[in-house]
């Protein structure tokens, strides 16, 4: 019993030097419980059975991320009592001394991590109540789901998960704890606070030459993930990641020295007021935690380039969304297959389905029994056409070779897809994009998938003419024009010929084509009608006809919605860690360097620094040991991030200054809470009473 | 000659009104321009609480402190700290240096943040160095040293502001004899020198006899006070024979 109380004493002396410590374990109890509570706040949600799909991947994701986070968590809460610990070795040796056994100091140990673990979760859980009731409005808000009346939700399973996982990494402390106190020698703690720290700088010029050894290492890494970025597929992307972390560690090594090194020269600036002082205060703590700051850095890159990616992603998704969901619906249903029997039956179709593709889309839903007419008004039908004589490498005239060494996966033997010029204009009515108009003897492409447009553009700088159904024609314009006909999640239309309508007369379809509106706005009515289109799928007609193939609008937002929500809430999570964990460890180091330096202060006081000055040298000192580890890491995600923006090219990702703002409104927030917290309470320890 | 420090009647109490300890019990004296002044007592004499408080750092619960007629006691917030960086410099015990600065880094500090120059830093610090005899330590880190040049390199960042009064609390405290002497030796040279008013806390009647002035405080009283006339030994034995007759545990200074 006198153990208990003499731990609880101990908790009671030193929480507020290490407030900050216990504030991070609360804060993550509570993360840890909302995002995983997430499940239990979405079963509540009314939305349809294809998002409860998506919603049920999300849950499963976070809980891979959970695992991950855990470790993270983990290694968070050892460091930091191991730290801890080590500052408590007089106190250890004078129960030594009184006769303590070392059985003993350690259930002093294990019961201050027992009180420490149990009130951190504790209020941690309670906290996370209260957050994951103001996330079920951001979840509903996303999913759009009516939210009409408030429900208090309590998740038993995530209260139990975090229970369990965080009991885990408080049994592993104490082990941890345990054996480090079994080693130790009362002589070495008794004389711990004599040790002298020896001022280990760095010979400066060793300093320098590994300084810019280690910045032409990282620059070099920096050029492969960007200016070399199509020479990576022979490279293992793990070397320039690995080049840039080993660098990083040696920058953080040698950074101190280079700084006294170039201050000490400017020596009107080093020799004036606290300046000597501050610099060497900073260069003994960067050089005491290099690798902690290096982990710090890394974490800090994770996090800005997570979330920037995630907030991009999820913002040109839902804005494409806008762009691309034009029309209610859209289908196409083949015709006249049978023209080329011998080709679709090695694709596996029977004869049947290849002898039926006469109907068009509406007719076709005729035979299966819908009558789609029932529920819209405004829709429009057109066909397409395709020729043998018209592939894309023939569109592209002079430049396919060239190109196809260039790019050998794409399907140069593919046929283009024509559409008639009013046919066109009519779609473009419907989705109110741009309408077009064309001389006799020309042709035009519409196309939005980048890296397509690219290709073409050329061909059409060129005036490479075609032949379509013995028509020569040259290119109106000298790039591709912008417009697509499918609706789908992102710019994926490779390109679409325009000709003249007498270009088409006589021909045969090759699909034939609907997209309309509904008459209605309403969701539940929508979701209704396509519910009922969806079932017609498993209807046995199946084997006889092939049916209309496509998509809708609320289709593809459910599924926007999902997988932006996903990565909405798979980067806040993983960012919130990084941004606690990494600036967790930063106050410590700082709080514990403060009152060690106590004396320091004192004396400096004694000789006459005003306290303003000595405020203002502390804040300097924390502030920059803040700094150091976020501007490397700010200028790693720089390059990071123009290397993420090539990866995600395709999903046209333009938007990246905004959710980089957001990111970085976030990181202020937390890493600079963290920032003034550790300030205003250093500046609490290090005043005289 | 004048008065650089002149204590008027200064009583400091400590504790409550139902267990009141007098650490300082009505003590009145002066101390003139280029005086070398030692303040001997044993422990608990009231010697060090005296000396808090005319380095502004404590507080007089009354009486009055002048510096170069200044009244310090009416001091207050920045005027204080201004008062000690410019007028006062501080030897202390255990030297206080700073582990992460070397000793020129050390003694520049002082005169930085009085915002001189460099140049002028860089002049100074050579000047003093070479009459402490610490030119070879310069570029050393406080680990690196000895007790001795640790203090004086102390003693020169007391100095190298020509303050108006170098308060000293048992300098040679943690040194051994030989460094002890060579700083008493380079004290009363920086005492003649500069003309340096020298206020030093000792309860060691040899440090003391290096002074040209000895006071002698016992229960936050002045006991007595003995002034220098011949050798630097006749001296010294006079400081014994006070130190018998105020008995208790001074005598084991010896």
């Amino acid at each position: 019993m006198m153990l208990c109380k003499l731990s609880l004493k101990n908790i009671k002396k030193s929480i507020k030097d290490y407030a900050i410590y216990f504030f991070t374990l609360v804060l993550g109890v509570s993360i840890f419980y909302v995002f995983n509570a997430l499940g239990s706040q979405t079963i509540m949600l009314n939305v349809s059975s294809s998002t409860k799909k998506l919603i049920e991947l999300m849950i499963q994701v976070l809980s891979y991320v959970s695992v991950f986070v855990s470790f993270v968590l983990g290694f968070l809460i050892i460091y930091a009592s191991r730290f801890l610990i080590k500052r408590r070795n007089k106190e250890f040796g004078i129960y030594l001394t009184l006769g303590f056994s070392k059985r003993k100091i350690s259930m002093i140990l294990f019961f201050e991590t027992l009180f420490i673990g149990l009130v951190s979760l504790g209020v941690g859980l309670l906290l996370g109540v209260m957050l994951s009731q103001l996330m079920s409005l951001l979840v509903a808000n996303m999913f759009e789901a009516d939210l009409t009346k408030f429900t208090f939700v309590f998740s038993k399973s995530a209260c139990l998960k975090t229970i369990i996982y965080f009991g885990i990494m408080y049994l592993v402390v104490m082990i941890f704890n345990t054996i480090s106190v079994s080693k130790c020698k009362l002589i070495d703690l008794l004389n711990d606070h004599k040790k002298i720290d020896e001022i280990k700088l760095k010979n400066p010029i060793v300093a320098t030459i590994i300084f810019a050894l280690a910045s032409f290492v990282l620059g070099y890494a920096y050029y492969m993930v960007t200016i070399d970025f199509d020479n990576l597929r022979n490279i293992d992307i793990l070397v320039p990641i690995s080049m840039g972390c080993i660098s990083t560690f040696f920058i953080f090594f040698s950074i101190s020295g280079l700084i006294i090194k170039i201050t000490k020269s400017m020596k009107s600036y080093y020799y004036k007021g606290l300046n000597s002082f501050t610099l060497k205060q900073f260069s003994k703590k960067i050089n005491t935690t290099v690798f902690a700051t290096t982990i710090i850095c890394l974490m800090l890159f994770i996090t800005i380039c997570l979330l920037s990616a995630c907030l991009s992603l999820k913002n040109s998704m839902n804005n494409e969304v806008k762009d691309l969901t034009l029309a209610d619906f859209y289908y196409d249903i083949p015709l006249n297959y049978d023209k080329e029997y011998d080709y679709y039956k090695l694709y596996g179709y029977n004869d049947l389905q290849i002898k039926n593709t006469k109907y068009s889309v509406l007719e076709m839903f005729d035979i299966l029994g819908f009558d789609l007419k029932k529920y819209s008004n405004d829709y429009i039908e057109f066909n397409t056409y395709q020729t043998d004589e018209l592939n894309m490498c023939i569109s592209l005239g002079s430049i396919c070779q060239k190109t196809r060494t260039e790019y050998p996966y794409l399907s140069y033997e593919a046929r283009e897809r024509i559409i008639s010029l009013s046919d066109y204009n009519k779609v473009a009515r419907l989705y109110k994009t741009k309408e077009y108009s064309l001389n006799e003897d020309e042709y035009l492409i519409v196309a939005d998938f980048e890296s397509m447009i690219n290709i073409r553009n050329q061909a059409l700088k060129n005036k490479t003419e075609i032949k379509v159904f013995d028509r020569i024609l040259k290119p109106k314009y000298d790039e591709c024009m912008d417009g697509f006909l499918e609706m789908s999640t992102n710019h994926v239309n490779p390109g679409i010929i325009v000709v003249p309508d007498s270009v088409l007369v006589n021909e045969e379809p090759a699909r034939n084509y609907l997209i309309g509106n509904y008459n209605t706005k309403n969701r539940n009515t929508i979701r209704k009608i396509e519910e009922d289109i969806n079932k017609l799928d498993n209807s046995p007609l199946r084997k006889e006809y092939l049916f209309p193939n496509g998509t809708t609008k609320l289709a593809i937002q459910e599924s926007v919605v999902g997988l932006s929500a996903m990565l909405t809430f798979i980067g806040l999570y993983l960012g919130i860690i990084f941004l606690i964990s990494s600036a967790a460890i930063l106050g410590l180091k700082e709080l514990s360097e403060s009152s060690d330096n106590k004396q320091v202060y004192k004396m400096l006081r004694k000789i006459g620094v005003d306290e303003r000055d000595i405020n203002k040298a502390l804040f300097k000192q924390i502030l920059t040991f803040f700094m150091l580890p976020l501007i490397l890491a700010i200028i790693h995600s720089v390059f990071g991030l123009i290397f993420s923006l090539k990866i995600l090219e395709t999903f046209g990702n333009k938007d990246l200054l905004s959710s980089i703002i957001m990111t970085c409104i976030f990181i202020i927030i937390i890493y600079g809470g963290y920032f003034l917290i550790t300030y205003i309470s250093s500046k609490n320890i290090i005043k005289e009473n | 000659m004048e008065n650089i420090l002149k204590i008027e009647n200064i009583e400091k109490y400590y504790g409550s009104k139902s267990s009141l300890t007098k650490a300082i019990d009505n003590i009145s004296f002066s101390v003139s321009e280029g005086e070398f002044v030692a303040i001997m007592g044993a422990s608990g004499s009231g010697k060090t609480t005296l000396l808090n408080c005319i380095s502004t750092i404590d507080k007089v619960t009354s009486g009055h402190i002048y510096v170069n007629d200044l009244d310090i006691t009416k001091l207050k917030g920045n005027n204080l700290n201004k008062f000690r960086r410019e007028e006062l410099g501080f030897i202390f015990q255990d030297f206080n240096l700073l582990d992460t600065l070397t000793s020129y880094e050390n003694i520049a500090l002082s005169l930085a943040i009085l915002n001189i120059k460099y140049k002028e830093i860089d002049e100074r610090i050579k000047k003093v160095s070479k009459e402490l005899n610490i030119t070879n330590v310069l570029n050393k880190y406080p680990y690196q040293m000895s007790g001795g040049e640790k203090q004086r390199v102390a003693s020169a960042r007391a100095i190298i502001t020509n303050p108006k009064l170098v308060l000293a609390d048992e300098p040679t405290g943690a040194l051994d004899s030989k460094s002890s002497k060579m700083l008493l030796e380079k004290l009363s040279y920086l005492n003649k020198e500069y003309n340096s008013t020298i206020l030093m806390v000792t309860h060691d009647a040899f440090t003391a006899s290096y002074a040209n002035r000895v006071i002698f405080i016992k229960d936050g009283k002045i006991f007595s006070e003995i002034h220098k006339s011949g050798t630097r030994k006749e001296f010294f034995d006079k400081i014994i024979d006070v130190v018998t007759i105020l008995g208790g545990d001074l005598n084991d200074a010896l």
